[in-house]
């Protein structure tokens, strides 16, 4: 079977010179090519390498190496700032991205799942409005607007930012979801009802068990934007309500420290981990 | 399975219309449009039908025929817009898939890939909430009627296309429906595996007793497995009959041209309406279907494989002609004859010693099917 694809064209060609245009179609051969791709990569990663590599320094110095060290590692983690910030991120990252992804999951089942109507790319346009808007101007609107509730009810509170976080996860967790549910074959919902199972069977026998990875991922991704997040959370947080990328950047106004490479470092890893396996899902489980 | 209790009831009322075949699937007027406004298509043109118990019945037609739409209206994936559906003397035609024992073999399968093979034969019983007992019989047996024991466990997405249609099948015929529903199951079947298929469907609605009602656009698959067949075109139902009716007694120029070559010739009826001259003058009986011209100015279709070469001066030769063109198909020889008073006719034989460019007479049958355009 594989020998087909295998013969180059040049045996079935009567020409005897190998066809030289189809090669330079390939953008690799390129001159400049291998340049130019590790320029971009050495400057997407170099950042992030200088980051890793000085928070094991054994120096208050962000610039100059002196020893490996877990020295900032330790003082970090005994911080009391920064452990309250990590339990505020973990606990507002937690929370949006629960609700975060139920929403989502109704919203892409609502989307996809449905004759189509009127409106449907405006449907998708207004669900993904949050990617679409400079994050500052959803900031400042969500501020104000809270701001009105907040005297109008005098409710405070963190749940104020977990809401916030919610709302801009939705796009995050939304498109794996929709991409999934539009991979699967429509009719394996209708195979399902063709063999006596109710909506409500259906959806938990056949839907609800093939979207899992989709869900999985979606769940995965908001999480990390909702850890990530500055902006938003800088203008809508009350007093003690500090995430850490907040945290970080109060810190650093006052310099760069160690510490502060050894806290982002730790993020990151959290970051690469949880990216990692939103990937192997979706390659893994395409049906 | 309220409805598999209420079902198994015998309708007084529509045994009566049941006289020699006994009926199981009645459509009355059924219509079906998509669309809305000038993008709306007709689907289904009041379309009226009996298919009988325990029958391999077909609906044949080319892409876009309506054929899919119908079996998706008694599946109840799509509601009619009018029209009725009886079930075995109940109206179906409004309730939903879930509701009506009636199974489908998906062109594209639909095996669950979150299952095993095992799991997706039993899954209509499952859903019927039958035992686990009855559940797990019902699977081997099923697993053993498409040979497939050794494979149980497997997931589906390791099995080859044939091995995907015989889960397919086996799941389908579990829950034992009244009617199996089959859309192109074979179309993605190679050509070996597609034969044997249709020996193998063939044997398996003989074995359960079930009714098949299975859509095509390949005639010769049509052909080959069903009792009957009902030729479609735009929405209609255009001819229904055996498959050798179907194709020696086609009625309409559709159903003619769509199966098999055939040669259609004008012709003359006499006063009478029991005779049809042929141009050359020669008179031979007509076989007049329903809705044919009675008398006047009529086609009428002769199969290439019932017209044979005579001598140009033979007293049987009803036509003549000369040969334009001898093509070898491997079982047998298509001799092209352009015809006296114009226009060309094909002749099928085994074998044969005519020459391109001779002088021939052409013999037809004693009666010849007038078409209905």
């Amino acid at each position: 079977m594989a020998k087909p694809t295998q013969t180059p064209a040049t045996v079935a060609s009567p020409d005897p010179v190998p066809p030289r245009r189809r090669r330079m179609k390939d953008l690799r051969k390129q001159p400049g090519f291998d340049t130019i791709a590790w320029i971009c990569l050495f400057l997407l990663y170099a950042p992030i390498a200088v980051l890793i590599i000085f928070s094991f320094n054994d120096n208050r110095s962000v610039v100059k190496w002196t020893e490996f060290s877990l020295r900032w590692y330790k003082a970090a983690f005994e911080n009391e700032g920064i452990r309250k910030a990590t339990l505020i991120s973990l606990q507002v990252a937690a929370v949006s991205t629960i609700f975060a992804t139920i929403f989502a999951t109704m919203a892409a089942l609502a989307t996809t799942r449905v004759r189509a109507f009127k409106g449907q790319t405006l449907a998708y346009a207004v669900i993904n409005q949050p990617l679409m808007v400079p994050e500052i101007v959803t900031a400042v609107s969500t501020l104000a607007f809270f701001g009105i509730i907040k005297q109008a009810t005098g409710i405070n509170g963190i749940g104020f930012l977990m809401l916030a976080h919610t709302v801009f996860c939705i796009p995050f967790a939304y498109m794996p979801i929709r991409a999934r549910l539009e991979d699967m074959n429509l009719s394996l919902e209708q195979a399902a009802a063709d063999l006596y199972a109710t909506p409500i069977q259906v959806f938990r026998k056949v839907t609800l068990p093939l979207m899992a990875p989709g869900i999985v991922a979606g769940g995965m991704l908001a999480f990390v934007v909702s850890l990530d997040d500055v902006i938003i959370t800088l203008l809508v947080a009350g007093p003690g309500e500090t995430t850490l990328p907040v945290y970080i950047l109060g810190q650093i106004r006052r310099g760069i420290t160690p510490e502060i490479n050894a806290v982002s470092t730790v993020l990151l890893g959290l970051s690469v981990v949880l990216v990692s396996i939103f990937f192997l899902i979706g390659n893994n489980k395409r049906t | 399975m309220a409805t598999q209790s209420a079902t198994a009831q015998p309708n007084a009322h529509h045994q009566m219309a049941a006289t020699t075949h006994e009926v199981m699937i009645h459509a009355e007027g059924v219509t079906k449009t998509f669309g809305q406004g000038s993008s709306q298509i007709t689907a289904l043109d009041n379309v009226t039908v009996d298919i009988r118990k325990n029958e391999f019945f077909t609906l044949l037609g080319p892409s876009g025929c309506g054929k899919t739409t119908l079996l998706r209206l008694i599946a109840g994936f799509d509601l009619p817009d009018a029209g009725q559906i009886l079930l075995d003397g109940q109206e179906i035609g409004h309730l939903p898939p879930y509701k009506r024992p009636v199974n489908t073999v998906f062109q594209s399968y639909a095996l669950f890939p979150h299952m095993s093979v095992a799991r997706n034969i039993g899954f209509g019983l499952e859903m019927q909430g039958r035992p686990k007992s009855e559940i797990k019989n019902a699977t081997e047996e099923m697993l053993a009627l498409v040979q497939m024991e050794h494979l149980a466990g497997r997931r589906t997405d390791q099995l080859s296309g044939g091995q995907q249609q015989r889960v397919a099948l086996a799941r389908a015929l579990a829950p034992r429906p009244k009617v199996l529903l089959l859309d192109e199951p074979l179309s993605a079947l190679d050509l070996k595996l597609r034969k044997e298929m249709q020996i193998e469907l063939k044997r398996l609605q003989g074995e359960t007793g079930i009714t098949f009602v299975f859509v095509t656009h390949d005639q010769e698959e049509a052909l080959t497995m069903s009792d009957r067949i009902a030729v479609m075109q735009a929405g209609r139902i255009l001819q229904v009959g055996g498959p050798k009716e179907i194709y020696n007694n086609p009625a309409r120029r559709f159903v003619a041209d769509f199966i098999g070559d055939i040669n259609i010739l004008d012709g003359e009826l006499d006063a009478k309406g029991e005779r049809v001259i042929l141009p050359g003058g020669v008179s031979i009986g007509a076989l007049l279907p329903e809705g044919a011209a009675r008398t006047g100015h009529v086609s009428v279709a002769i199969r290439p494989e019932n017209m044979n070469l005579t001598a140009a001066d033979a007293p049987e030769a009803a036509l003549t002609g000369r040969v334009t063109n001898i093509v070898y198909f491997g079982a047998g020889h298509n001799v092209h004859v352009a015809l006296e008073g114009g226009g060309e006719v094909l002749v099928r034989r085994a074998q044969t010693d005519a020459q391109i460019g001779a002088h021939v007479g052409l013999s037809v049958p004693d009666a010849v099917q007038v078409l209905v355009d």
